[in-house]
């Protein structure tokens, strides 16, 4: 598939979450977790840092695109969206790791144009940042974002009403992503 | 975590979204500019006679240059709140407000004897069109902040700087309309001050309150 038909159908799925498509929105998230971690390592290797942070700034990446998705504008490219968004994110851990570097955009494109697929990682940036959430909001994100739970189980588990679930991992995630910046 | 764990956990939270910048601006712009019009009748109020004044060029000139600068400053505060947006165009316009500016300027300069200049430039209300201008843009670059807050700028200082490239823009418009001072030259010296000010401010506050 060429890159630009990727990209359409990728807007094409924005379009749907943001309408309210959960399946959609998971099968978007599912088919660029593979270019962003590409995206990343090459990133991470260009500012000589290891790659074994790639899957933070996935993480990290993800979580911005979840919590910015309003911010797409629904005739708009998606490409440029997403790799300023990726780029804004890789230069963010950067940062945080004590580095500064001027990353070139036409490397995210040419990146973001040959994608391969890896498995995905267990890493420690993200769960380090869990431990800070108010109780009510970590015991949700657990349940469901670290043991991939569903609202069912978390309500159950917690004795909470499923809308209560649902606000308290909204925020969670939220809290998670500022912990970040 | 692992990714598609978390894949799966923004996916259960696909219902709850974040309103777009557009709509949390208008809703935000009822509030902003009802204090900033609420600070302006009572501090300031309209110039007597405003009305049989529009007819003076120098006077429609002052308002009609204010109102296009925020015409023109809204849509590039809005796409600098929108990744990978194009915003170069948006930003060229903004050299059209500066360079009538500087014809009004030559005008200005052509048609009034230098004599006069001094007067000109330093009006009748300098120091006080420099603290109103901030004033009346304090509520609107509060809502524009609040609204940007809610977008994705990647540039968090300079989209801060346009907002307050806006809100200053309002602030001189307002001002525009009880100001007696009309030469180009106060205009372009003071009015320029004041917005500059308000730009700084939103800079610095969008440094600070807009990274995500």
């Amino acid at each position: 598939m060429r890159a630009s038909d990727r990209e359409k159908e990728w807007a094409s799925l924005m379009r749907a979450a943001i309408a309210g498509n959960a399946a959609a929105y998971q099968n978007l998230l599912t088919q660029l977790t593979p270019v962003l971690r590409k995206a990343a390592r090459r990133g991470l290797a260009q500012a000589g840092m290891a790659d074994t942070d790639a899957e933070d700034v996935v993480q990290e990446t993800l979580l911005a695109i979840h919590l910015k998705r309003q911010s797409f504008e629904p005739e708009a490219p998606f490409g440029p969206w997403l790799w300023t968004i990726a780029r804004h994110k890789l230069v963010d851990a950067l940062r945080r790791r004590g580095r500064r570097i001027n990353l070139p955009i036409d490397d995210f494109v040419e990146v973001l144009a040959n994608e391969d697929f890896e498995p995905s990682m267990i890493v420690a940036d993200v769960d380090r940042h869990l431990d800070g959430l108010p109780a009510g909001q970590r015991n949700v994100v657990k349940i469901i974002a670290v043991d991939g739970g569903s609202i069912d189980e978390a309500a159950t588990k917690l004795t909470m009403t499923k809308g209560a679930v649902r606000v308290a991992l909204h925020r969670g995630l939220a809290s998670l992503a500022a912990k970040l910046r | 975590m692992k990714t598609d764990h978390l894949i799966h956990a923004l996916a259960l939270d696909s219902q709850i979204q974040s309103p777009p910048v557009k709509r949390v601006l208008a809703v935000a712009a009822v509030p902003a500019l009802a204090i900033a019009l609420g600070l302006y009748f009572s501090l300031l109020g309209l110039r007597p006679h405003l009305i049989a004044l529009l007819g003076e060029p120098r006077i429609s000139f002052k308002i009609a240059l204010c109102l296009l600068l925020a015409v023109l400053s809204g849509p590039l505060v809005l796409r600098l709140a929108r990744p990978g947006a194009e915003v170069r165009r948006p930003a060229l316009l903004l050299f059209i407000p500066v360079a009538l500016l500087a014809v009004s300027i030559m005008a200005e300069a052509a048609t009034v004897p230098e004599v006069l200049w001094g007067q000109r430039l330093i009006g009748s209300n300098a120091a006080f069109c420099l603290k109103s201008i901030p004033l009346l843009a304090l509520a609107p670059l509060a809502g524009v902040l609040i609204a940007l807050r809610h977008g994705a700028p990647t540039r968090p200082g300079l989209a801060g700087a346009v907002a307050g490239l806006l809100s200053g823009a309002i602030g001189a418009a307002l001002y525009a309309t009880h100001c007696p001072d009309d030469s180009p030259f106060f205009v372009a010296t003071w009015y320029t001050l004041g917005v500059a000010i308000v730009t700084a401010v939103g800079a610095i506050a969008g440094w600070r309150l807009l990274r995500w």
